[in-house]
């Protein structure tokens, strides 16, 4: 049994909107019927302010499919289709206290769903971008289309390729015999053969140079940055980001934002931050959330 | 009311009188069994008893014929390894399209490395086309392996038959009989079966021993070695209490097999009678003239299987799902779509399996909520308005796929 919630517990066995809205002139249709999830969603939105007045759900899933859909009719109503089009699907797991990855697709469609029923609304076609496939790193949530479109797109070789340009099989590497199938598959298809000790692919992001004398203070942190700058278009991939607060003798204070902000991968990620600062600065640095500055500071300065 | 089990399917309660019989091996007869002191004197013996209750149940000629394994998984993937070393110039093997994975993911496997796979498909019943088996059967097949019970639907297939036919063609016939042991009689003696897998769990011994049976004169290569257990043909010290343990459970197994097929059978025809006439657009799934006493799966239509199973568990009451989400993947369960139950159907399929720990005052427990449990998600279902489906379903509401 899936380790879920109390919070999608309750939006399970307590729905909230459940049904149809009547006299709705919003309706989004998503999901896919063969994977078992299906979600109809209806709102009623007032055409002089495009405030959400009522909203209501539909859903033919599990109890996950079931609960997004009720958080999200919940998160929606009261606001105006703008603000409404910002909801991420991560602020819908979030509003369930997390969900595991094998289920986080359930809150995509309720964002597809969102997404679909505005488009109803202003007489615009809604389209899917994005394509899932089965679900290969169980640690980051990485399915098996999106892995191979970055074999694709740059080349990838090895499993080690694939762990640094999507961050599958990065974990508890369990995966990597599904990885090293894909990597075959794909690489038949371009007439190449599979070879696990092929060199690794350089990623375009690692060019920092390395330090090599002794910097100030403020280059130092100049240089901090420089690293963060190179990370950030992986983190804004996934929608989130990185700020730097403080840095405090040998200690880094970051902010994570966006969707890396409550993401259970969090911690992982900092961690990666962490090693990419250390092999550029040649020095030990660690990265800490700047929610924990201050009573660390605080023991810092008594 | 306590919480009332009816996933025997999937795994069942140890007998209290397996327990018993095992205390010992944990803590007076735990030497090693091919060692010369007092520790281990009695050990040898209990294996041998083991071995014989194992045989009375599944009637085999000769008790040396049992190869105890640590599970059902391992003698499959020994059966079909063992098969195919034997016989390096065959490269095909057959099985069937709704095997356990424990079958298809060896053989997916052996695919990759070049062999050939004929997976037998079946019809919406879930029945196998013997004549289309027949024209399989030649020389190049290394080996037939076949389930003898279904463990989703409980369906039958006809292995005492098919195993006369491989024999005939001369090529090795293995079922996997992991959900048939101690539910329906069997004499393997007077069948051409060549090898079969049991798994003790599935019949109220502990999880992690299961058995190969091994017809003697068969060709055989282990999977494991290094040890001259099991006359060799298993290394790995003996799991002495587990063997003894499962040694009972035949003992048990072989007394209430009757049980099974009466009283057992009684509860699970009496709790599909009710369901299907409670539960509006409901159905029983694969062939409901040729299955096991204790199985039933229920297609309810237009709701899905994760979602009910956590309603009946919040009432107390443990069942299986063949959906998508209960197993992690994209698609509901391959032996629901073997059989092409629609995907509206496929994913609220609910396995009931009884054991002879059940009793009918469950049964009538479970008939209580369960309309309820149907009826309430069904409010929630876009296929659904009122009291019935809403007309055409599957153009009322068409999602764009996401």
């Amino acid at each position: 049994m899936w380790d879920y919630s109390d919070t999608v517990k309750e939006h399970f066995f307590n729905p909230k909107n459940a049904g149809a809205v009547a006299e709705a002139n919003a309706t989004g249709e998503v999901g896919s019927i063969s994977c078992g999830d299906a979600l109809r969603l209806t709102l009623k939105v007032d055409p002089e302010t495009e405030v959400i007045l009522e909203s209501g759900f539909q859903t033919f899933g599990c109890g996950t499919a079931i609960a997004s859909s009720s958080v999200l009719t919940e998160i929606i109503k009261g606001m105006t289709l703008d603000e409404a089009l910002k909801v991420t699907n991560q602020d819908i797991a979030d509003q369930l206290e997390g969900l595991p990855p094998e289920k986080m697709h359930c809150s995509v469609m309720g964002r597809e769903a969102l997404q679909a029923a505005i488009a109803n609304y202003r007489g615009e076609e809604w389209r899917d971008d994005h394509e899932e496939g089965a679900l290969i790193c169980k640690c980051f949530a990485i399915d098996a289309v999106m892995i191979e479109e970055m074999v694709w797109a740059n080349k990838l070789r090895t499993v080690e390729d694939v762990t640094n340009f999507t961050k599958a099989g990065g974990g508890c590497a369990a995966c990597h015999e599904d990885i090293e199938a894909i990597l075959e598959k794909v690489l038949a298809e371009k007439g190449e053969k599979f070879d696990a000790a092929a060199m690794p692919v350089k990623k375009p992001v690692e060019t920092v140079a390395a330090v090599k004398t002794p910097l100030t203070s403020v280059q130092r942190i100049k240089k901090i940055e420089e690293v963060l700058e190179s990370l950030r278009p992986a983190l804004m991939a996934d929608g989130g980001d990185v700020e730097l607060v403080e840095v405090i003798g040998n200690t880094a204070y970051v902010n994570m934002t966006g969707a890396c902000n409550g993401c259970q991968m969090a911690a992982m990620t900092i961690a990666g931050i962490q090693q990419r600062l250390m092999e550029v600065m040649g020095e030990f640095i660690k990265v800490v959330p700047a929610s924990e500055m201050k009573k660390l500071v605080n023991i810092e300065v008594a | 009311m306590s919480d009332i089990y009816l996933d025997n399917n999937a795994t069942t309660k140890v007998d209290r009188a397996v327990v018993d019989a095992m205390m010992p091996y944990f803590l007076e007869q735990y030497g090693n069994p091919s060692s010369i002191h007092k520790f281990a004197d009695g050990v040898a013996r209990g294996l041998k008893q083991a071995r014989q209750q194992v045989q009375a149940l599944i009637g085999c000629e000769h008790d040396s014929e049992i190869i105890f394994t640590s599970c059902g998984t391992e003698a499959n993937t020994t059966a079909i390894l063992s098969a195919i070393k034997c016989q390096p110039n065959r490269k095909e093997i057959i099985t069937t399209m709704v095997e356990h994975p424990a079958i298809l993911g060896v053989c997916e496997q052996l695919e990759k490395e070049g062999y050939t796979i004929h997976r037998l498909p079946v019809d919406k019943c879930g029945r196998l086309n013997i004549e289309s088996y027949k024209k399989m059967l030649s020389e190049n097949v290394a080996l037939v392996t076949v389930m003898w019970a279904n463990n989703e639907t409980g369906t039958l297939f006809p292995v005492i038959e098919m195993a006369e036919l491989a024999n005939a063609a001369g090529v090795m016939f293995h079922t996997d009989a992991v959900q048939a042991v101690g539910k329906i009689p069997m004499m393997l003696a007077d069948t051409k079966i060549d090898m079969l897998s049991l798994s003790g769990h599935k019949l109220h011994s502990p999880k992690g021993i299961g058995v190969l049976y091994l017809r003697r004169g068969v060709r055989y290569r282990p999977l494991l070695r290094g040890g001259h257990q099991e006359r060799g043909r298993r290394a790995g010290t003996e799991n002495t209490a587990s063997i003894v343990g499962l040694g009972k459970a035949c003992e048990l197994a072989l007394q209430h097999i009757e049980f099974e097929n009466t009283k057992v059978k009684a509860m699970r025809d009496r709790l599909e009678r009710g369901i299907i006439d409670s539960v509006p657009h409901s159905f029983v799934t694969g062939d409901l003239n040729n299955r096991l006493p204790n199985t039933t799966d229920i297609a309810f239509e237009y709701i899905e299987g994760e979602s009910i199973l956590m309603l009946l568990n919040k009432a107390g009451i443990a069942a299986s799902s063949g959906s998508a989400c209960t197993s992690g993947s994209l698609e509901p369960s391959h032996v629901m779509r073997a059989m092409d139950i629609p995907y509206t159907a496929a994913h609220g399929t609910i396995r009931f399996s009884f054991s002879r720990y059940n009793s009918m005052s469950e049964v009538d427990e479970v008939l209580k909520v369960m309309p309820g449990i149907a009826a309430t998600l069904r409010k929630l279902s876009p296929y659904w308005s009122g009291d019935a489906p809403v007309a055409n379903p599957e153009q009322a509401f068409a999602p764009t796929y996401s």
